[in-house]
């Protein structure tokens, strides 16, 4: 594992991993939101709003999944220091808050037919706009971190800090009365019915592999970002 | 430089400092999830509703599930009156306006209103909840038994 906290080792395996984990994950999705959009059954309540369900889970799972990375790769740097664990939880914090957008919004859209209201304040609802908060504050302490020099440790507390919220969200419908109904799939479980959930899975695995393909990208992106400014500095030191 | 074995030990003491922050997190966050386990719910419960029913007139939600059979419609024909309870107690309601989709006999409902004078609940807005099941149109109405008939068929004609 120490092996691939190489930066070089690194490198050469995303050069591959990255395009193979997007191109899969864009495939994997499209083909589940084909399916559950024009091949899926209409639900006996629900009718045909059911269909958001193959976009809402996903991004609801990497939404918080994205945090779980932050807070994963934030323990791994303040214990072992390794930069690219910082870069990790970095990257990981853009699309972990754009799928808790699409997260809300879809929800938001399905509330309204379903329930009668875009928006109620229970506790599955506010706990997710927490996260979106907490995603927001995170990206500006590390582009701050970044820009303006500092260390490398307080967006990783801040990460670590803010995971507290995951359990929360998830434990939220189970331990107070809310809006939103309590988990459908829990562990061996599952109360959609298989002609919903066969698509619903691929949908999963399908933007998880998009989501990692990005993060790898982006760690890329911004390593590049590191020895592009450390050449530059050296560049200037050799000139003066 | 420092010896190799100081800086493993100082990765010990990173470590379980680390794990030690976070085990104080978690119990600081359960801790304050559990006390909010009362005032963060967001709606009264048939049961909680009877045994310590809301000064009427205050703005409260209750929710519950809608009796099988309980709904009728008022003489105007724009209000309703339905049953909701939780197997423990019930709440007779009454709403005049826009009935959600998912609004149906047997099925979960958030009413926000007040307690009229009378014991029954004034509601001025109902919001349907979903229970967590996905089943789709044409099986609902078979049982368990008939559906795994119908999925082997079908799993033998292809």
């Amino acid at each position: 594992m120490h092996g691939f906290a190489n930066p070089k080792r690194f490198l050469s395996l995303v050069r591959w991993l990255t395009p193979t984990m997007l191109a899969s994950g864009l495939v994997l999705a499209a083909v589940a939101l084909a399916w559950g959009l024009w091949f899926v059954p209409p639900d006996r309540l629900m009718g045909e709003t059911v269909r958001i369900l193959f976009l809402h889970v996903p991004a609801a799972w990497l939404g918080m999944g994205g945090w779980a990375a932050i807070a994963v790769a934030s323990a791994a740097f303040l214990v072992w220091r390794h930069p690219l664990a910082a870069l990790a939880a970095r990257a990981a914090a853009v699309p972990g808050m754009v799928f808790t957008a699409v997260c809300l919004a879809t929800g938001s859209i399905w509330g309204r037919p379903t329930w009668g209201t875009w928006w109620v304040w229970d506790g599955r609802l506010t706990s997710m706009l927490v996260l979106l908060f907490l995603y927001f504050g995170y990206l500006a302490l590390a582009q701050a971190v970044a820009r303006e020099g500092g260390s490398s440790r307080i967006p990783a507390i801040f990460g670590l800090v803010g995971a507290i919220n995951i359990p929360i969200i998830n434990r939220s419908v189970v331990w107070w009365n809310s809006l939103h109904q309590p988990p459908s799939i829990t562990v061996g479980k599952s109360a959609i019915d298989p002609q919903f959930l066969a698509p619903l899975l691929v949908a999963v695995l399908g933007f998880s592999l998009v989501f990692g393909g990005v993060v790898l990208a982006r760690m890329r992106a911004l390593l590049g970002d590191i020895q592009a400014d450390a050449r530059l500095r050296r560049k200037a030191g050799e000139a003066a | 430089m420092t010896a190799p074995a100081d800086r493993i030990k100082a990765k010990h003491q990173r470590l379980v400092l680390v794990i030690i922050a976070l085990v104080a997190l978690v119990g600081a966050g359960l801790l304050a999830a559990w006390a909010l386990r009362s005032q963060a719910s967001y709606f009264y419960v048939p049961e909680q509703f009877v045994s310590e029913p809301p000064e009427p007139g205050r703005a409260v939600r209750l929710g519950g599930m809608v009796e099988e059979g309980s709904i009728r419609t008022m003489p105007d024909g724009v209000t309703i009156a339905f049953v909701v309870g939780d197997g423990k107690a019930r709440v007779p309601v009454r709403f005049s306006g826009i009935l959600p989709d998912l609004f149906v006999e047997g099925s979960g409902v958030v009413a926000e209103g007040r307690l009229g004078g009378d014991g029954t609940f004034v509601a001025d807005n109902l919001l349907a909840k979903h229970d967590e099941n996905y089943v789709p149109r044409e099986l609902q109405e078979m049982t368990e038994h008939q559906r795994r008939d119908l999925v082997a068929e079908a799993e033998d004609g292809a």
